[in-house]
């Protein structure tokens, strides 16, 4: 019997990715725990290794396939004693090997799926018609929608999202009667109109630059990778979706720093604590006092997390990760320090797994390094509060008898989802913050 | 036990085609007919009449040679061999038709058939032509009886076989009648109307309403009149025959035309006023069910209400076409066999073609129809003359009308009259199954040269952007 390999979910989530790259090709001996192709999801990249043994007979999805569906066969390997030869074509021709709905793949279902968009991409925004183009299929495969030209018109008209609607249409294709049902609908019972629910994708639209403005030759177009395109939709709905308002406080330093200095002094070798690793740990420690304040809204209910998992920003080349350091208030300095570098590194590579970068309750940015003085930070849902870190600056401050006096001080804001978190607990949050940085001996208790 | 799993009664475009639709679907199905395979449709309907227009277009053509630039002698025509052609047109399609019988193992019940109460549906007897009576007990039953010409004996509109005819005796006329009335101007009155004056008749055409094609959208319908009075055609409208008295070898016929009523001697008539569903003697009684107006009432599906009983075609009301019955076949098989796939039936989606000498088709609504919805619209018109392949066929008369539906850009209706137009229209068919808008067909590319071309006008003309005009 040949062997399939299939599309891993390399998240629970996950249901299509890239295979941005093979490490094998037809004709060549594998073993089980050899690597055998690159793929890419929402933030990371992901190595898929080979189970058993085998001589890799056939490469059925291209390098560089975007939208490969989990489970989808994407090669076959011949067992020992099997004649490749034999086995050529006969996978791709007998999808009925799988039992879920997902569709088997032909070899160049992302391929196909490129040229679309790049075909939607180049349409003219502003050119005469297409009030009936669906903003959905531009913001991606995944949401792409069968409907007549008249269905789409009309929807437009009507104010109706297609998204969700049924199609009675050939092959599930939205027509028109299936709009008017749901405009009917919509008018009759607006409390239960499930079937036109508003959703953020379909509120976003298109971002196109415009040929007549903006020559294409004048500008290099990249192609949005899977982080890119995460980045810009998370956040997109985040601004548009969660009700945010900040929270400036300024914070003494210098404590901190002396203790920093001190606890490095005496740190094993190799390890060196980070100011931000130290506000990594304050800001566990403040969600344990402030419990209420580490939450996350969702439509069945409030959800109050019961451990500190601290979502730090970093800068990779490309777009942003936030790996998290799980169950933050528990840890020492140290044990945060080294995670940290580790997480951090593994991020500038993408090699970080999904459970790594997901799951955080709370999300530290720091661009003090830059020099930034005080900025705001856009909410990372579904967690409830952000911490945007300025640079610490010696600053001219009034001491405790009216004198003035030098500090080192740092700007901090913190942003919070309204939801869930009102301004008094997001203050009270901002003050056991403060308690801890500027009497970091507390953070020990 | 079951004979069948279908029993379809009649074995017309609506009957054959759903029968050889089921057989595809694996279902044990019987097809009962008491004359031809093909019904109407192939024997005394549409096959037979494109024949016989056919002929009366080659006519056309011969006599109008010379302005091609063809030198031909005298032009007669032999009419014993006209009908001969159409005749032979008809059984060679009805052959046809019990072969595809055969090759889809349908069983052809030849006799008349009536139904009686049964389970799961009602009982099947077929009658043979020796008297000799079978029951069959199916699944499920369809009924698919077809129409016939309506008459209206009060007045002496009733058909006598002789001097008053139906389009049955019109096919195969032993005479081309000097002096010719037509009364009723639908597509079977127009067709007939256009045939007899190639052939050289005197044809008078009487129609109750103010215009003739009265299923047509207003102006065609007056392009069209103006196109046959051309030819020589005399035509009253809103006018009505209110007496026949056949003589030996006339028919003296009272017409009253704008208040005025005068007698008019003619040679033939031909009734065209209408279709009656063949309702009586299939037993409808029996189960329940009753005629209404002179058809069945089903719902989108043929479904009759009766457990197991189906009706299709002309029986179930108009629109009388071959396609409509074979679609709602279709439909009602699937149904039967349990599909989720198809709609129910859509009247407003069937075309329509009338094949007089110009042709006339249509698709959805009408002008006039549109308006009513008070919704507003965007019409398009090309007259043939802007287009390069009529003027080269020698066809420069005609018009292509589209209606939009002003916001949507929905392709309400389409109406066209002139040459070919009744093998144009089935784009529209597309264009409103497949619901495109103005904007998708003014983005279509038409082959040049053809008639086509002119559709893709008439879509641009409704926005303002046509080329040729």
């Amino acid at each position: 019997m040949s062997i399939e390999i299939l599309m891993p979910a390399l998240s629970p989530t996950m249901e299509e990715g890239t295979l941005s790259k093979w490490l094998v090709a037809p004709g060549d001996q594998v073993r089980a725990g050899d690597l055998l192709a690159e793929i890419e999801t929402d933030k990371a990249t992901m190595e898929v290794e080979a189970v058993d043994e085998g001589v890799v007979v056939e490469l059925l999805v291209e390098a560089g396939s975007e939208g490969v569906k989990v489970n989808a066969i994407i090669a076959v390997l011949a067992e020992d004693g099997e004649d490749p030869a034999d086995l050529i074509g006969r996978s791709a021709t007998a999808p009925a090997v799988q039992d879920d709905p997902v569709p088997a793949p032909a070899p160049s279902p992302g391929k196909a799926d490129v040229k679309d968009t790049k075909m939607k991409v180049a349409e003219p925004p502003l050119a005469s018609a297409p009030a009936a183009t669906p903003q959905t299929e531009l913001s991606g495969r995944a949401t792409r929608i069968k409907a007549s030209p008249l269905a789409r018109r009309i929807a437009k008209i009507e104010g109706i999202i297609l998204e969700g609607l049924k199609g009675s249409g050939p092959h599930g294709r939205i027509i028109k009667k299936d709009v008017l049902a749901a405009v009917a609908a919509g008018h009759t019972q607006p409390a239960m109109a499930s079937a036109v629910q508003m959703s953020p994708q379909t509120l976003i639209q298109p971002q196109i630059l415009d040929d007549r403005v903006y020559a294409p030759d004048s500008y290099e177009l990249v192609a949005l990778d899977g982080m890119r395109r995460t980045v810009a939709k998370r956040l997109t709905e985040s601004f548009m979706q969660v009700p945010h308002f900040p929270l400036n406080i300024d914070v003494s330093l210098d404590r901190l720093l002396d203790a920093r200095r001190g606890i490095n002094a005496a740190a094993p070798d190799g390890v060196k604590i980070s100011v931000n690793d130290m506000l990594i740990k304050a800001s566990a420690l403040a969600l344990m006092a402030e419990p209420d304040c580490n939450a996350s809204y969702t439509d069945n209910g409030i959800a109050f997390h019961k451990s500190a998992h601290i979502s730090v920003a970093v800068a990779v080349d490309g777009g942003l990760i936030t790996p998290v350091i799980r169950h933050a208030e528990t840890k020492g300095l140290a044990e945060i320090a080294t995670e940290m570098k580790d997480l951090a590194e593994r991020a500038r590579t993408r090699r970080l797994k999904p459970e790594e970068f997901m799951g955080g309750t709370f999300s530290i940015s720091n661009l003090g390094m830059f020099g930034i003085k005080s900025f705001g930070s856009i909410i990372n849902p579904p967690e409830g509060m952000i911490l945007s870190v300025g640079a610490g600056e010696r600053r001219p401050v009034i001491g405790p008898d009216d004198e003035l006096i030098a500090a080192t001080m740092m700007s901090l804001t913190l942003t919070c989802d309204h939801r869930v978190i009102g301004g008094a607990e997001g203050a009270r949050w901002f003050a056991a913050f403060k308690r801890f940085v500027e009497t970091p001996e507390s953070m020990l208790l | 036990m079951s004979d069948f799993d279908l029993i379809i009664i009649g074995s017309g475009p609506g009957g054959y085609v759903g029968a050889i639709r089921a057989s595809q679907l694996g279902m044990k199905t019987a097809i009962v007919e008491k004359e031809s395979l093909g019904g109407i449709c192939l024997n005394w309907g549409c096959i037979p009449t494109k024949a016989l227009l056919r002929s009366a277009e080659v006519l056309h053509l011969a006599k109008n040679a010379k302005q091609f630039g063809v030198k031909i002698g005298s032009v007669d025509f032999d009419l014993a061999a006209v009908v001969k052609r159409s005749r032979g047109v008809a059984s060679q399609l009805s052959k046809g038709v019990n072969h595809l019988m055969k090759k889809n193992k349908i069983t052809v019940l030849k006799g008349t058939a009536d139904i009686e109460p049964g389970k799961p549906a009602p009982r099947v007897n077929v009658t043979a032509a020796n008297g000799e009576k079978t029951s069959y007990q199916a699944k499920n039953v369809i009924l698919a009886t077809g129409a016939r010409a309506r008459a209206i004996p009060s007045i002496g509109l009733e058909p006598d076989g002789k001097l008053i005819w139906t389009y049955r005796e019109a096919m195969v006329p032993d005479m081309t009648p000097k002096r010719l009335l037509v009364i009723g101007s639908g597509a079977i009155g127009i067709e007939f109307a256009s045939f007899y004056n190639e052939l050289g008749s005197n044809v008078t055409v009487v129609e109750a309403v103010d215009r003739i094609l009265p299923a047509e959208d207003a102006e065609i319908a007056a392009f069209a009149r103006k196109d046959f009075e051309k030819q020589g055609m005399t035509i009253h409208t809103g006018a009505k025959v209110s007496g026949l008295k056949a003589g030996a070898d006339s028919v003296e016929a009272t017409i009253s035309v704008d208040g005025v009523t005068k007698t008019e001697i003619f040679d033939r008539v031909i009734l065209a006023i209408g279709i009656v569903g063949n309702t009586e003697g299939i037993g409808l009684e029996k189960v329940g069910l009753e005629a209404d107006r002179g058809h069945l009432k089903v719902d989108g599906f043929g479904r009759t209400g009766v457990p197991g009983l189906f009706a299709i075609g002309d029986l179930t009301g108009g629109p009388w076409l071959a396609h409509k019955a074979s679609h709602e076949a279709t439909i009602c098989v699937e149904g039967i066999a349990g599909s989720n796939q198809s709609h129910p039936f859509d009247a407003s989606n069937v075309p329509g073609c009338t094949y007089s000498h110009p042709q006339v088709a249509s698709v959805g609504l009408t002008e006039a129809q549109a308006l009513e919805r008070g919704r507003p619209v965007k019409i398009g018109q090309f007259p043939f003359v802007g287009n390069g392949k009529a003027i080269a066929l020698g066809a420069g008369d005609g018009l292509v009308k589209t209606i939009f539906d002003a916001e949507t850009g929905e392709l309400l209706g389409a109406h066209m009259v002139g040459a070919e137009v009744t093998e144009l229209i089935q784009g529209y068919v597309i264009a409103r199954q497949g619901e495109l808008t103005e904007q998708d067909l003014m983005e279509t590319i038409f082959p040049h040269p053809t008639l086509s071309e002119m559709m893709h006008e008439s879509v641009l003309a409704a926005e303002g952007r046509a080329l040729h005009i």
